[in-house]
């Protein structure tokens, strides 16, 4: 099995077992680098599938939630290979891992050594918020190359053209944003998400995730019946933000 | 940094780029440009696009544009002989007046550009992104003109160093939205602007104040201020009497810059040089020296030259002017001086200072402080090359300085004594 394949078996065994995947959102190393790993396995146990957020200095699509987990991250030092030096270092983490990048971390990596680190430590596949398909060949190639996935994302702005071009090209699971915004609003889930949920759906080969807005079980609930998971960001870190505690906040989601 | 291109393909880019066949179908100026945006918004991108293609230069856009230049901007802008300050450098200096444009800058010929092409696509509202504020109160003014609402996100730290600009745009109608977020500057008002054309791409229009971003702005806002080079070579062959030998323009995001140089391009023999913001020093984080010092990346929608650290984050900057005080530059000014076409300098804090005074002494005119370097590099040229024809982009007034300026007291009677 391709890394980016233990994504899909993660979700559809979720699926199998009566529960919609759960996909929770962290940055990595926040609040502390320290704690970075057992958090991560806390997080791990209670989800599906596990997002990783690496820390960028111009966060343009993530609301204050997000931007300042990122920032405090940078502060404390952490970096695209202090993460992978800590996922080397540690033994598995229970679940397949997803990383959350902007693109210029990765580009200063290097796509190539990037792809091969990622497959050492776990990472399945990444998702770029500032890249869009077109502009996707080359590290597409490259993450190709070790089984390691892109997955695209959707919004309700796509076009459905756009839409089956992205569904795919995804690799791993689609990403279906479930709003017109970026992630931390606090506006609630919009009224026809069911309908444009169960249109990705239809058109994607690949599980869908849903993702943006989603803060507490039964938004869990009303997304589990129109797509195969959920994503949970800047809830969860605002859980961690204020010291609580992740894993109950994350079984009280499934 | 300069990147290296082989030199045949430097060339071909350098014969494209004159041919004016850049950017090519996917936004690029040979590596550089490209859209880098979130999904969210490239349905946005490509409407923007069509809308380019279609109106930009056809014979109704283009007359609307050219007559609220002729007579709401107040173009053409003096090209002004400076006989002081020539008699002072050993060169001849002429000077192209962008800060006699309406709103005291050259912001204000893209800012009315984009906000008819706004109104033509439909847009209810526009977003914009300030740093000194020139480019939000021109923003606010064309806004104002064209009938849409406006507002302007600006860094709170510009806010204090920029405030009778805050006053001029809030007077003018518009919205100025304080950004308190990353650097609060110039780089963290871009980052809002993006994330509130997220929420809405529909409806919102985001007129962008530099050439900088994802494809189509660097070409659209060169195409806007390329206005300011045509009427500088024309202006040069009547009152000078021949093109300069040497142009200088400051660069921040690079759009006062490429709209005198695109022009020129083509007249070879012109040495162009951009100036940016030397700051106090050398080090990271002590300037916005991004062509010099920075190295290839994607930031805020392409791909060019950035400060940045070994990890790709972006750097924080320093510079005494609001206006170039960004850890990028358009990609257009990544691929000529990839190229070799024009040569990027900067020029520090206290040269710019010093620059500013001595015009004021001279000419008469109050530059603004992100103008002022580029006095303070053409002088160090004409003292290396003298009796040479040296054309400077005065991109704006130094009037909206005056909170930065009261710190360092003037040379009272300069004049007098000099
Ligand atoms: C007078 C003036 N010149 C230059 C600049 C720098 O911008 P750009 O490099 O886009 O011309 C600014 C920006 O605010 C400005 O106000």
């Amino acid at each position: 099995m391709h890394p980016h394949e233990k994504i899909g078996a993660a979700i559809a065994a979720a699926n199998d077992a009566g529960r919609t995947g759960l996909v929770p959102f962290i940055t990595a190393g926040y609040p502390d680098p320290d704690t970075f790993i057992d958090t991560l396995r806390i997080v791990a146990a209670a989800g599906d599938v596990v997002e990783l957020g690496v820390p960028f200095s111009d966060p343009m699509a993530d609301g204050m939630t997000i931007q300042r987990s990122s920032f405090t991250a940078i502060e404390n030092g952490v970096t695209l290979a202090w993460i992978f030096d800590q996922l080397a270092a540690a033994e598995d983490i229970g679940a397949p891992l997803v990383m959350m990048s902007y693109l210029n971390p990765l580009m200063a990596f290097g796509y190539d050594a990037l792809a091969v680190r990622a497959r050492e430590t776990g990472i399945c596949a990444f998702i770029v918020p500032d890249l869009p398909y077109e502009e996707s060949a080359d590290i597409r190639a490259a993450l190709d190359n070790e089984g390691v996935g892109l997955i695209q994302l959707v919004t309700p702005a796509t076009p459905d053209e756009r839409l089956k071009l992205l569904a795919g090209a995804s690799r791993g699971f689609l990403y279906a944003v479930t709003i017109t915004g970026i992630t931390g609003g606090d506006a609630g889930l919009p009224n026809d998400l069911a309908g444009y949920l169960d249109k990705v759906s239809s058109l994607s080969p690949l599980p869908v995730c849903a993702g943006f807005g989603i803060r507490k079980a039964e938004d869990v609930i009303n997304v589990g019946k129109h797509a195969a998971g959920a994503i949970v960001g800047s809830a969860l870190v605002e859980v961690l933000e204020r010291g609580d505690d992740p894993e109950a906040f994350l079984r009280g989601l499934r | 940094m300069k990147s290296e291109l082989d030199a045949g393909k430097a060339t071909a880019l350098l014969d494209a780029s004159i041919a004016g066949t850049l950017p090519d179908d996917r936004g690029r100026f040979g590596p550089f440009g490209g859209r880098y945006v979130p999904e969210t918004l490239v349905p946005a991108f490509v409407r923007l696009e069509q809308g380019i293609a279609e109106h930009l230069h056809s014979d109704a856009f283009q007359e609307e544009f050219r007559s609220e230049l002729r007579t709401w901007v107040g173009r053409p802008t003096a090209l002004t002989f400076a006989p002081r300050l020539s008699e002072r450098w050993g060169a001849e200096v002429w000077l192209k007046r962008e800060d006699l444009a309406h709103t005291g800058a050259h912001k204000i010929n893209n800012a009315i550009g984009q906000a008819i092409l706004a109104k033509k696509l439909g847009a209810k509202r526009i977003i914009a992104e300030t740093g000194a504020g020139q480019h939000g109160v021109a923003s606010a003014a064309a806004c104002a003109r064209v009938g849409l609402p406006c507002r302007v996100y600006m860094g709170a730290v510009d806010i204090e160093r920029q405030a009778p600009n805050v006053d001029r745009m809030l007077r003018l109608g518009a919205e100025v939205f304080p950004v308190e977020s990353g650097d609060k500057t110039l780089r963290a008002a871009i980052d809002e602007a993006l994330r509130e054309w997220v929420t809405d791409p529909a409806g919102t229009y985001y007129l962008i104040g530099s050439a900088v971003g994802a494809h189509p702005y660097p070409y659209l806002v060169r195409e806007l201020q390329s206005v300011i080079g045509q009427e500088a070579r024309q202006q040069m062959l009547d009152l000078a009497g021949g093109l300069p030998d040497v142009a200088f323009a400051c660069v921040g995001g690079g759009s006062n810059a490429i709209g005198l140089f695109y022009p020129l391009l083509g007249d070879r023999d012109i040495e162009l040089i951009g100036v940016e913001a030397g700051g106090t020093g050398d080090g990271l984080g002590q300037n916005a020296a991004t062509l010099a010092t920075g190295t290839p990346g994607v930031l805020q929608g392409s791909y060019s030259i950035i400060l940045q650290d070994k990890n790709g984050n972006v750097q924080e900057t320093h510079s005494i002017s609001a206006g170039l005080d960004y850890s990028g530059v358009g990609p257009e000014h990544a691929m000529l001086q990839a190229v070799g076409r024009v040569t990027y300098v900067s020029a520090s804090d206290d040269e710019a200072l010093d620059a500013l005074e001595e015009l004021c002494e001279t000419e008469g005119i109050l530059t603004a402080l992100e103008t002022a370097h580029a006095y303070a590099s053409a002088r160090r040229w004409a003292k290396e090359n003298p009796g040479k024809r040296i054309l400077i982009g005065n991109s704006g007034r130094g009037d909206k300085d005056m909170p930065t300026l009261t710190q360092y007291p003037a040379r009272t009677n300069a004049n007098a004594s000099a």
